[in-house]
């Protein structure tokens, strides 16, 4: 599954979301890759938001529905003329629907080097419990 | 396509009632050309990573994304007048872990690009923000513009 020894990396373009709830701010919208991957205890996302900062970005669970949200500030100057430009540039929006019951007070995030880690515990189930009938 | 074919139909015609519809057509094809114009201006060169080239008077701006690439494992080099970039970007194995989607590749990369112009290869300088490799490139001295004194 690791395969990073010799594979050549291939080009993934942007996807570009097409059509948002309409937005305030216009400008492009991108969905960022994800992996996502479960463990006994825990759910975990990453996702790769290049350009976004830890203040920048939202992540907001309500009713099962997990949303990251990151803003990406220009970082060009304004006397910069274009050559050549292969990668567009705008916020990062992507929603999920969770299935498993989550820890809201546990969940933990981690952004580093425009990936983010985002650590959802789950809720541990009640341990079944036998129930000795007694009889008189 | 069919509405273009079909504007199409009457050109032999001189000065006739089409003419309008000429204008019509003309200003169709004008609208289509900007659109695909706008994608052209996005197309990729299908080598990783994409790169976003820019400049100024001074300099060139090499921007390329790269996130959960660790510096250390960027290379960068510099000539008379290109660039490569290589590097490789690694995704370690999580232990015990069920995956649901697996959307991010690791690998290795190289990519190599002229520049439109010579460039002062010892002062390049290259930084590494929030996943986004930041290169900057300074034209070297016999190509930038010069500003000419009038006595």
């Amino acid at each position: 599954m690791n395969g990073s020894d010799s594979k050549e990396l291939k080009v993934r373009e942007k996807q570009e979301l097409s059509s948002q709830t309409e937005q305030t701010r216009p400008g492009p919208v991108f969905t960022p890759d994800v992996d996502i991957f479960e463990t006994e205890k825990e759910i975990v996302l990453l996702a790769d938001m290049p350009g976004v900062r830890a203040e920048d970005l939202t992540i907001d669970l309500r009713d099962d529905v997990l949303t990251l949200t990151g803003e990406v500030q220009e970082q060009a100057n304004d006397q910069e003329q274009a050559l050549m430009m292969e990668f567009g540039v705008g916020k990062f929006y992507r929603q999920f629907t969770l299935g498993e019951v989550i820890n809201q007070g546990a969940i933990d995030a981690n952004l580093q080097g425009g990936v983010l880690r985002l650590t959802l515990p789950k809720v541990e189930k009640a341990t079944p419990r036998r129930i000795t009938v007694k009889s008189a | 396509m069919i509405y273009r074919r079909w504007l199409q139909w009457p050109q032999w015609q001189l000065h006739s009632p089409y003419d309008e519809m000429d204008r019509l057509r003309r200003r169709l094809e004008e609208l289509y050309e900007n659109y695909a114009g706008d994608q052209a201006g996005r197309s990729s060169s299908g080598v990783f990573p994409l790169v976003n080239l820019t400049e100024d008077a001074e300099n060139f701006y090499l921007r390329a994304e790269l996130p959960g690439v660790a510096s250390e494992d960027l290379d960068i080099q510099a000539t008379g007048k290109s660039i490569t970039l290589s590097g490789e970007r690694k995704i370690p194995v999580e232990e015990g872990a069920r995956y649901h989607r697996k959307e991010r590749d690791a690998g290795k990369f190289s990519r190599g690009l002229n520049l439109p112009s010579d460039i002062d290869a010892d002062k390049v300088t290259a930084k590494v923000m929030n996943g986004i490799l930041n290169i900057t490139i300074p034209k070297a001295e016999s190509v930038k513009p010069r500003k000419i004194a009038i006595n």
